[in-house]
This record gives structure tokens, sequence and C-alpha cells, in this order.
């Protein structure tokens, strides 16, 4: 189903109705984040991060990272697609997707990512 | 409070920051220890405790070896980037309390090349946040100034002017590890590590040993010693919604409060005065960024300030808060355990004048230093004339 709508899943506290992100477990409810915020700030990862824990492909390619608004939510660190670097402004209205950790593996593992909301469905 | 319970810095000593190929981290400790004994003129024999911190260089206790096995008792401390600060708090607070003259706060430790390799598990956190390429320091640093900037008008050449004053003033520094100066041009126009920051603009892991004497007051006037006075030594964790290292999310308003906000503001209080009565400051510079968030942070100015400040010079050693007069963290690098204890070192050559080329003006009376680091600790000292 690729086209099912992604959701990240937070967890809020039980006593404090705080919200983070990811889900923490015990003492926390699941709850769905909102889908679409705004760019808190970012940063791009110029060079390959050590291995382990990095598990992406040897051929490093540069990609920014974000951390998105989610808006009565919680602010969440993700990957940011599908916008040159020198595009990126902090307060951007952006969308959860998710990207390739390696684009050219046959089963790849897929990290949340969030692009900027097409201007025809803002 | 009695003479007696006031608490004194008598010697301190160094081993060179950078990298020492054939020294292990705790002898470069022990190296620093006989410095300071030597500075002070007492031995090791008249050491009555010690507080010894390293983050990857082993055991401090373990440089009784080298220096003696006179039985003192020996405290090893492992507090992250606030180690070396932890070590000092400890050592003053057996002083304080009376149970004992005369101890020792040693830091020291030596890293591998290239950035901290920091695994998930250490810091609580799943697998996947690790194998996306998320467990990198400076990607914490870079986003927390690219918001402050956005936030606070902080341009990116204000970045660069504080590497460039930091390599400027390391120059002048015998125990930097950067002695070189470099352009502002050539600091702005650096391959990009993690935007907005180039390759000058971030401090390396790297290696060396810092040692503090501390006496209380009576012991040091005994020993005919011109005492410089520990008036607050403080160390905090992070408060609620604070932005550190490692943090897959963040309260929606949060990034104001700060482990460092917390550490400063009780320092102040200790100590009995305010941050316009500071003559000179150490900062944690892990970054250029970090400098000028830190200035904030702990008092000295109002957020968006610095962009003035830095633009009319006043954190150089000429000006009116001399910020990081040994290079700081950009120049001398990053042995955590010894990180801290290199500020208050620094401060304690300023107030005795003997800065030679990095020597700030006039007559300094109090200086500052603060220490962040992962997962959200800071420690901040004061000290006077």
């Amino acid at each position: 189903m690729p086209d099912a709508p992604l959701h990240l899943m937070g967890g809020r506290h039980r006593q404090s109705g705080r919200i983070t992100f990811p889900h923490p477990g015990d003492g926390f409810d699941a709850v769905a984040l909102p889908s679409r915020g705004t760019l808190w700030s970012y940063t791009v990862q110029r060079f390959r991060p050590k291995s382990p824990p990095y598990a992406g492909p040897e051929m490093f390619e540069p990609w920014a990272l974000a951390y998105v608004e989610l808006p009565g939510a919680v602010i969440v660190e993700a990957r940011l697609v599908e916008v040159e670097f020198d595009a990126i402004s902090i307060g951007m209205a952006l969308e959860l997707t998710k990207v390739a950790l390696d684009p050219a593996a046959s089963a790849p593992v897929w990290l949340p990512a969030f692009r900027p909301v097409a201007e025809d469905a803002q | 409070m009695s003479a007696a319970t006031n608490v004194c810095i008598i010697g301190i000593g160094i081993h060179p920051f950078g990298r020492t190929d054939g020294l292990s981290g705790l002898d470069q400790g022990a190296y620093a220890v006989r410095a300071a004994l030597a500075d002070a003129g007492v031995t090791w024999g008249d050491v009555q405790f010690a507080y010894g911190g390293s983050d990857a260089a082993g055991n401090p206790d373990t440089m009784v070896d080298r220096l003696g096995l006179t039985g003192v008792q020996f405290i090893n401390v492992k507090n992250g980037c606030a180690t070396g600060g932890s070590a000092l708090f400890s050592a003053q607070m057996a002083i304080r309390s009376g149970e004992f003259e005369l101890g020792l706060a040693v830091g020291f430790d030596k890293h591998p090349r290239g950035a901290f390799n920091a695994m998930p598990a250490e810091y609580n956190l799943p697998e996947w946040y690790g194998a996306a390429g998320y467990m990198v320091t400076t990607q914490f640093f870079a986003a927390k100034i690219m918001r402050y900037m956005h936030l606070h008008g902080i341009s990116r050449r204000t970045l660069g002017l504080v590497a460039q004053k930091a390599f400027a003033n390391g120059v002048h520094a015998p125990h930097a590890w950067r002695r070189e100066e470099v352009a502002l041009d050539t600091i702005l126009d650096a391959p990009m590590v993690s935007d907005p920051f180039t390759k000058y603009m971030f401090c390396s892991p790297g290696e060396g040993g810092v040692a503090l004497l501390l006496a209380s007051e009576k012991k040091a006037r005994e020993l005919g010693i011109r005492p410089i006075h520990l008036a607050a030594a403080t160390m905090r964790t992070r408060p609620p919604g604070s932005f550190e290292v490692f943090a897959p999310s963040i309260e929606i308003g949060g990034g104001v409060n700060t482990a460092t906000r917390l550490a400063s503001a009780a320092a102040f209080d200790k100590a009995g005065i305010g941050p316009d009565e500071i003559y000179v400051a150490q900062l944690q510079d892990t970054e250029a960024g970090a400098e000028i968030m830190h200035m904030a942070e702990n008092g000295f100015c109002a957020d968006g300030d610095q962009e003035q400040w830095i633009a009319e010079g006043r954190t150089r050693i000429g000006g009116t808060l001399p910020v990081n007069t040994d290079g700081g963290c950009l120049a001398c690098g990053e042995p955590i355990g010894a990180s801290g204890l290199r500020q208050v070192y620094e401060n304690v050559v300023q107030l005795r004048g003997a800065g030679g080329g990095r020597q700030i003006p006039g007559t300094p009376r109090t200086a500052y230093s603060h220490v962040y680091g992962a997962p959200g600790v800071s420690a901040v000292t004061i000290l006077h004339t």
C-alpha cells in the first residue's frame, strides 16, 4: 500500500501529558503524531558518520537533517528530503514521507522523513 | 563563614593539549600533578586526598603508581563532559567541610582521532537512531545554532569571528594545540562539516591533562602562598524542555531552559556577584556557535546582543569581557576529563597576571568558567583574587 497515510507514533506521558518521540513504552500512551508541520531547525550532514552505529551505504552523499514542529504535539528529528540544501528555510511547511537508508538496497530500511508541502496542496 | 572554610587554588599544572604520541592519558595527568605540586611548592606526601576524572583514558587513581604509594584517598569521577568540573566540585567540598586542608583535582584524557563515536544504547536510545546516522554530536550543535541564528539575528560571519579569535588567542597559549592564526575568509570558505559550521568552527577530540591543588585559606597562608579563591563551583543536569545532544524529539517551546542556565545562576548566587562583575570568562566552545549561545545562557548578555558585541571585539583579549583567552576548545581541542579544568587553569593564570601575550589588561579580580556536554550537564566556577 504505497499510498497508505503515514504517521509517526509518539508517546503521551500519562501524568504530565507531555508527548515524546519515539514512543518510550511504559507510562506513556501511544499517540499518532500530526503528519504536517513546520521546519524548526536543520543542518546538513556532510561527512559519513562512523559505523557502527551508522548503517547507511559506504558511498556517502550528504543529507539534510530536520527538526520539525508538529503543531500541538512535539518537535521531531527526521530526514529532510526533496529540497535543495540552499532552498531550506526555517518555518517552511513540511509533510511526512519516508526515505530509504540505502536507496540501492533490495529491501531497504525506511526512515521517517519530511518534504516540502507542494504549493497546490497547501 | 570562618576563614578556614574558604577554599583556594594554590597550585596549577597542565600537560600541553593536542597529540602526544607515546604518552598515555594517565601519564599526561601525572605530569600535570607534578607541575601543580612544583607550582605550589608542596610534595605528593602533602596531598591528603584526590578526585580524578577521565572519560576514556583509564582509572585516575592508578596514577599513585607514578606519584607515590602514600596511601592517599583517591576517588575516581566519571561524569561525561562535566567530569573535570565534578572532580573540582567534589574536591572543594572536601575542604569546605573542614575534613581536609589540602587536596587535588586532576583530569586527563586521550581520545582517538575523528568525531566522538557514541552508541545509542549508552544513551537509552533505540538502535535505529544510530543506524540512521543521528549519533553525531556535530548535528546537535549545528541545529541548535541554526535555530538561534534564525531567532536572534546572528550572522555566519560572527561564527567565523569567534573561531578567528580562538586561533589568535591560542598563538599565545603554550598549552594550546592549534597555535597559528587562521584568516577569517579561510575559516568562512573552508569545507562545510555540518551547516552552518565549516571545519575550522569545530573543536576536535584530543589529549591533555590538568591538575589543580586546593587548600583551605588557612593552609594557603601557612604555606605563604597568595591564594586564588574559589568563590563557587556548581554542577547541574538538564531541566524539562531543554534541547540536548542526541534528541529524537524536543518539547514544543523547548530549547530555552538549559543545564547551563541553572549552573550559572547557582554559581552567581553562591559567589554573591553578578555577570557584570566578571573580568574574564572561559565558556564552553565545542564549536563557534556554542560560545555565542553560552554568552547569553551564562547571563553575560541578552540573546542577540552577541552580534554587536563580537563585531565590536568586546570578547577579545583587550575587550570588556575577554572570552576563551587561551583559545578555548577550538584551539586546545577537547580531552573530556581535562577540558573543564583547563578553563580554571587559564583563569588562575589570568588572575595571577601570568598570561604573557594573552594576558588581559589591568588587574582582573574575578574569573568565570563554564563547561557543557552530553547528555545535558553543565559545570561553572567563579574565582576571585
